[in-house]
């Protein structure tokens, strides 16, 4: 257990940025290699002035450094994302998808993190997905009736960057993917909001059921539970509406504040999908360590 | 004589008015009527647009795909127009099935901020060689230069014309001289205003807009809209030719059409109650009235008070989750005063 694992982070956006501050801190974790376009980029002089090795190629970095990781951040988007799973396949990268792809084994480490183990290219689904769908899933499995599954989230205008606009229908896409794989239920509807207030406003995210009867007092011990599972690797998420029935409908609202690290707390889209980034990739570091 | 475009959402910002409950024989009888009228665009749908059918802004009674399919039946002359918010609808999911069900002009809508989510919609409309408008909602939000810069943004994406949304009703009629005169010196495409009716500005906001330049004009038939509702399209018809714009439309045919909305349509012809008064005021999406009286009644709050507390929080229309939670913080603090 004497070197950590080694990671490449490609995009050196906000994402990307803020998962190296994040790797930074990890005791299974050492990047290795900080990847963009553009040396004058704020996320590459942010890395430089970190002291991390840091490349302008692009996918060529890695391509003509075949030892430089074991597994790379893919924080670019959805369209190159597609161009690049193969290439990190064939070299024998694991790679883990910050984009809604939907190539990898869609991964939400509070229901799921043993399929992420098992698969070399995990997607991390999407922001909104990392805050709605453990909750979506306690609500399925507390009450199997539910017919439909609704959630929305609304985040700050100066977190989502030019990649999560230009993506936004491939977010809806992806985030209605994992809602159905993950909590089984067929028929459901994922909605972003982008609110450019200032102060900034917390990413802030509901969860809608469509169910008959609920007795919603026994959802609140499920959902504080859920909540706490949460908080070990996102410890800014945060119940603030507990469930609520009303109409034939289930509601619980949550709101999710980040570390700061990278973007300011506001943020917490960026983090919540970061956190869980992080715990995947320091799962696989265990098991390499473990294995060598 | 200037010509102006009448763009009528009748039947779908009206469909705010009765909670997304419009039905298929309604849709059918409004369509030819405004159609016979001579309206330019007809447009229909969930009152959020395509792919808006939802917990969070309502559940339609009809699908997209039965609204857009009875209307294009019963249109001959007019266009028919959805409006379509990205982050509600997708390329995939709606923009495609709506062009196969025959739609013609699409109004692709974000706040007024954030044009550039609209980029891959507008994008993909104009490859399919349909009409494509920039819609910038809630459009009191931004300063001036912030909006011209947004509606840059939709003409370049390839949107051949902007529309502006007075969302909540918020504007006086130097507000829309401000912003219709700086749009319209700074694009090339065509501008259009869309109005609301919370503090009684609608039409004669909409006339100050035409004779800023603007083009384009949305009204509904009695108003018939979220709130207060919006610019009523016959009072519209009459003023516009009134003062020498050409709307080409048939004044007594209009008036047939209001009257059928008025019959057929609406459940109630939309007033400026006092909840619409202070959504104006606090600059609140009107279309957030029948959620706020609702949730308000179930906790017990003062309507008028969510509004204000909505309006300092800077919510965005498609936000109507927050209700709920600003009813309950202020049912904590002791709920009416």
């Amino acid at each position: 257990m004497s070197k950590k694992y080694k990671v490449a982070i490609l995009g050196s956006g906000n994402i990307g940025t803020d998962l190296l501050m994040k790797i930074l801190r990890s005791d299974l974790l050492e990047c290795s290699l900080f990847i963009g376009r553009n040396f004058s980029s704020a996320g590459m002089q942010k890395a430089s002035s970190l002291g991390v090795k840091i490349s302008d190629q692009s996918i060529d970095a890695i391509k003509n450094n075949p030892g430089c990781c074991d597994l790379v951040f893919d924080a670019t988007t959805a369209k190159f994302h597609k161009m690049y799973a193969p290439i990190f396949k064939s070299m024998g990268i694991k790679a883990i998808d910050m984009t809604p792809s939907q190539i990898g084994t869609i991964c939400s480490p509070a229901i799921n993190i043993e399929d992420a183990l098992g698969s070399e290219n995990v997607n991390m689904i999407t922001c909104g997905g990392q805050a709605s769908i453990p909750m979506a899933y306690v609500l399925k499995k507390c009450l199997p009736d539910i017919s439909y599954i609704e959630v929305v989230s609304s985040i700050a205008s100066r977190s989502a960057g030019p990649g999560t606009r230009a993506n936004i229908d491939e977010y809806i896409m992806n985030t209605e993917k994992g809602l159905r794989d993950l909590t089984g239920c067929k028929h459901v509807k994922a909605i972003l909001n982008l609110n450019p207030a200032l102060p900034c406003i917390d990413m802030q995210t509901t969860i809608f059921a469509k169910v008959e009867n609920c007795d919603v007092e026994k959802l609140f011990k499920p959902v504080e539970e859920m909540a706490e599972k949460i908080r070990t690797y996102v410890p800014g998420y945060k119940v603030v509406v507990p469930p609520v029935f009303e109409n034939g409908r289930v509601m619980v609202m949550v709101r999710v504040q980040g570390l700061g690290d990278y973007l300011p707390s506001y943020a917490g889209n960026l983090d919540i999908i970061n956190c869980a980034a992080i715990a995947v990739a320091e799962e696989f570091a265990k098991q390499a360590l473990m294995e060598r | 004589m200037q010509k102006i475009i009448i763009s009528d959402p009748t039947l779908r910002d009206g469909n705010h008015a009765v909670r997304h409950q419009l039905s298929r024989e309604q849709i059918a009888i409004y369509a030819k009527a405004a159609d016979l009228a001579g309206v330019s665009i007809v447009e229909v749908g969930h009152g959020n647009g395509i792919g808006a059918s939802s917990i969070q802004v309502g559940l339609a009674k009809e699908t997209d795909e039965v609204l857009l399919r009875t209307a294009r039946e019963n249109l001959k002359k007019s266009k028919l127009g959805v409006h379509c918010i990205p982050g509600f609808a997708t390329v995939e999911a709606n923009i495609k099935p709506a062009i196969a069900a025959g739609v013609d002009v699409f109004r692709i809508a974000s706040h007024c901020t954030e044009a550039d989510t609209t980029r891959n919609h507008i994008e993909f409309v104009r490859t399919q060689g349909k009409e494509v408008f920039g819609v910038l909602m809630m459009s009191h939000m931004a300063p001036v230069e912030i909006l011209v810069e947004e509606a840059l943004k939709m003409e370049s994406y390839g949107a051949e014309a902007v529309v502006i949304m007075d969302s909540a009703g918020a504007y006086f009629p130097k507000d829309v001289e401000e912003r219709i005169t700086a749009l319209c010196s700074a694009l090339k495409i065509q501008v259009g205003f869309h109005g609301h009716n919370n503090l009684g500005m609608a039409v004669y906001n909409s006339l100050v807009a035409a004779q800023c330049g603007a083009t384009i004009l949305d009204g509904c038939a009695r108003g018939f809209g979220a709130g207060a509702g919006n610019t009523q399209l016959e009072v519209l018809v009459a003023v516009l030719e009134r003062e020498g714009f050409s709307t080409g439309i048939d004044l007594y045919k209009i008036l047939d059409a209001s009257d059928i909305a008025e019959r057929e349509v609406m459940k109630e012809i939309p007033t400026i109650k006092s909840t619409s008064i202070v959504s104006g005021l606090s600059g609140v999406f009107s279309g957030f009235m029948r959620h706020v009286d609702r949730v308000s009644k179930e906790y017990n709050v003062d309507p008028r008070d969510v509004f204000f507390k909505l309006g300092e929080r800077k919510v965005v229309a498609g936000q109507e989750d927050v209700i709920v939670e600003v009813a309950l913080d202020l049912a904590k603090k002791g709920g009416k005063k």
